[in-house]
């Protein structure tokens, strides 16, 4: 028997703000192994961010079952990072304690924290280190540029080892080079870790170098409609995006997406016959 | 030393801007002196700033004793209100049930003229000090709550969601965001609350306490001693502009990081 997923979503659906609310998603289904690396992409407002949401537990959902590690979800699950589009890092603390931010919450670190502190900032300095930020630990975050701030905003995410790890498009607002410099990044640190990551983002590129599997959503309301497994060797190199199985796996992707907000309108018409 | 011209002006201005209040202050002066001498003004009616001044020469060691008194109850009462608004201020921000539940019931409050509780707090209290104290409490605790609760009302969501997820309790996140981002808030509040507690404790003063300068002043007034009750006027003045700068001082060390440093004088202390 197979073991089971990691992050089991099942028919969960998700209305806003009431019965005449948004329906952002509609018996969504999706399931994820420990360990795994998925990619979400889908049209704009499909309803991804809504999925972390759900799965971090920070929202319930309005229908359906989420389940991480085994237990059904009804809060958060206390054991996720999380990095967004935009860097929400504390304009009052340093770099530094920003990224050490989730060693102040999170069992056993908060416990160890005060007396090896030494060990714990050796780390941070390391992570900011990698994403090409040593030298600014003891800047705030308004001293740095917006790019740099995303990036301390991944170092936090990153710090307590977290089991899941949940990106709602990280590397958006970054330019080209920044972002594919922290692919690198992301990619080491999870082969050296292996948490589980969800990945949401709008780069298709960025999807398939990442993922162990790609998961397209359909437009609003959202739910999984196509899927692909991303065979190619570990670790992955720049390079390898430009060779043709990958150009190809790029355009798929993208003839998902173009179908997906194709059917967008008919995808409407379902919902105003549902509130009904 | 002077090869750069730009920085030269830049100074001359911080010089000009440094000395602008005391030259708009001896100016308002002067022409106060000014008017009531070409006018021909009598004393009991508005006494001109020399004549304040001589009366303050005269009557310095009542002056100082009543200040001094207003200034305890002032602080007093403030120093209250600042507990009382913070604590009152974090519960509310941090849930919106409480929020719901008590703001109305705030505006309310805050609506009624703190003139007619006065009488009320002599019944239960009787002359003299305390009347003050909690007069100036009452007036000053209201902004301190408002900002209080807007800085940790308004934390941005994602951010909660950050820490949130991460299985931080209620009170790590007001620990950890909600306070620290209210810190300016609060700040801010407090230069306004500093002032109105001295209205709060002058009112009271004037209708119930034998000493204060509220209380010097009805006192002078009933003597017709115009110039003393402008001298009251004065003190307070100068009372509330020092308790301003106190505060704004304590702002500008603890939540520089709001400024975001632009004049290079705001490097944050982290927390
Ligand atoms: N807090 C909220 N309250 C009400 N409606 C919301 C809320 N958050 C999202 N929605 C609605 O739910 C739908 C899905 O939103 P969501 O943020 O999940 O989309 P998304 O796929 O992340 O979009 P994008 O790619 O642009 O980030 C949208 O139509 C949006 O209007
Ligand atoms: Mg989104």
């Amino acid at each position: 028997m197979p073991p089971p997923p990691f992050v089991q979503v099942e028919q969960v659906s998700m209305r806003y703000g009431g019965l005449e609310g948004t329906l952002a998603l509609q018996a969504a289904d999706l399931a994820v192994a420990r360990g795994e690396f998925v990619a979400v992409v889908g049209p704009s407002g499909c309803g991804k961010s809504t999925l972390m949401r759900l799965v971090t537990g920070l929202w319930p959902a309005t229908a359906g079952r989420v389940t991480v590690d085994g237990r059904p979800v009804s809060g958060p699950v206390a054991i996720a990072g999380m990095a967004f589009q935009n860097p929400t890092l504390l304009p009052w603390r340093s770099i530094l304690d920003n990224v050490m931010l989730p060693l102040e919450v999170v069992e056993p670190h908060r416990r160890q924290l005060r007396r090896e502190r030494a060990r714990y900032e050796a780390e941070a300095r390391e992570l900011l280190a990698q994403v090409g930020l040593a030298g600014f630990e003891q800047k705030y975050p308004w001293q740095l540029s917006g790019g740099m701030q995303q990036r301390a905003s991944l170092c936090r995410a990153l710090i307590h080892r977290p089991a899941l790890l949940m990106l709602d498009e990280p590397f958006g607002a970054l330019d080209i080079f920044t972002r594919e410099d922290l692919w690198a990044v992301l990619q080491e640190v999870w082969m050296a870790r292996r948490p589980t990551v969800i990945l949401v983002t709008h780069d298709l590129r960025e999807a398939a170098y990442l993922a162990d599997r790609v998961l397209v959503m359909s437009a609003r309301p959202g739910r999984i409609i196509a899927e692909r497994e991303v065979g190619f060797q570990r670790p992955r190199r720049l390079e390898d995006t430009y060779a043709p199985e990958f150009q190809a796996l790029v355009h798929e992707l993208r003839d998902h997406i173009a179908a997906a907000r194709e059917e967008g309108p008919d995808a409407a018409r379902r919902e105003a016959a549902d509130v009904r | 030393m002077s090869a750069d011209p730009a920085l030269a002006r830049a100074r001359r201005r911080r010089r000009v801007e440094a000395a602008l209040p005391w030259l708009v202050t001896l100016a308002a002066f002067l022409l106060w002196e000014g008017g009531v001498r070409i006018l021909g003004v009598a004393e009991f009616i508005l006494p001109a700033p020399s004549a304040v001044a001589l009366s303050i020469q005269k009557w310095w060691w009542p002056i100082l004793e009543n200040a001094g008194q207003t200034l305890f109850t002032t602080v007093l009462g403030f120093l209250l209100a600042v507990a009382f608004g913070l604590a009152l201020g974090v519960a509310i921000g941090s849930s919106t049930l409480l929020y719901r539940g008590l703001y109305p019931l705030l505006i309310a409050f805050n609506s009624v003229p703190k003139v007619a509780v006065v009488p009320v707090l002599v019944i239960w209290f009787g002359i003299g000090t305390w009347p003050a104290v909690i007069t100036a409490f009452l007036i000053s605790f209201f902004p301190i709550v408002v900002n209080v609760a807007t800085g940790i009302a308004t934390v941005e969501p994602e951010l909660k969601d950050v820490l949130r997820a991460l299985g931080a309790k209620q009170t790590d996140i007001i620990r950890k965001v909600g306070l620290p981002r209210a810190m300016p808030y609060f700040f801010a509040s407090l230069k306004v609350a500093i002032t109105t507690a001295f209205v709060g404790s002058i009112i009271a003063e004037t209708v119930a306490a034998n000493a204060g300068i509220g209380h010097l002043m009805i006192v002078a007034s009933s003597r017709f001693d115009v110039p003393l009750v402008f001298a009251g006027l004065v003190v307070t003045g100068v009372m509330g502009v020092l308790m301003y700068a106190v505060a704004a001082a304590i702002e500008r060390r603890t939540t520089g990081w709001a400024m975001r440093g632009q004049d290079g004088t705001g490097l944050a202390v982290g927390g």
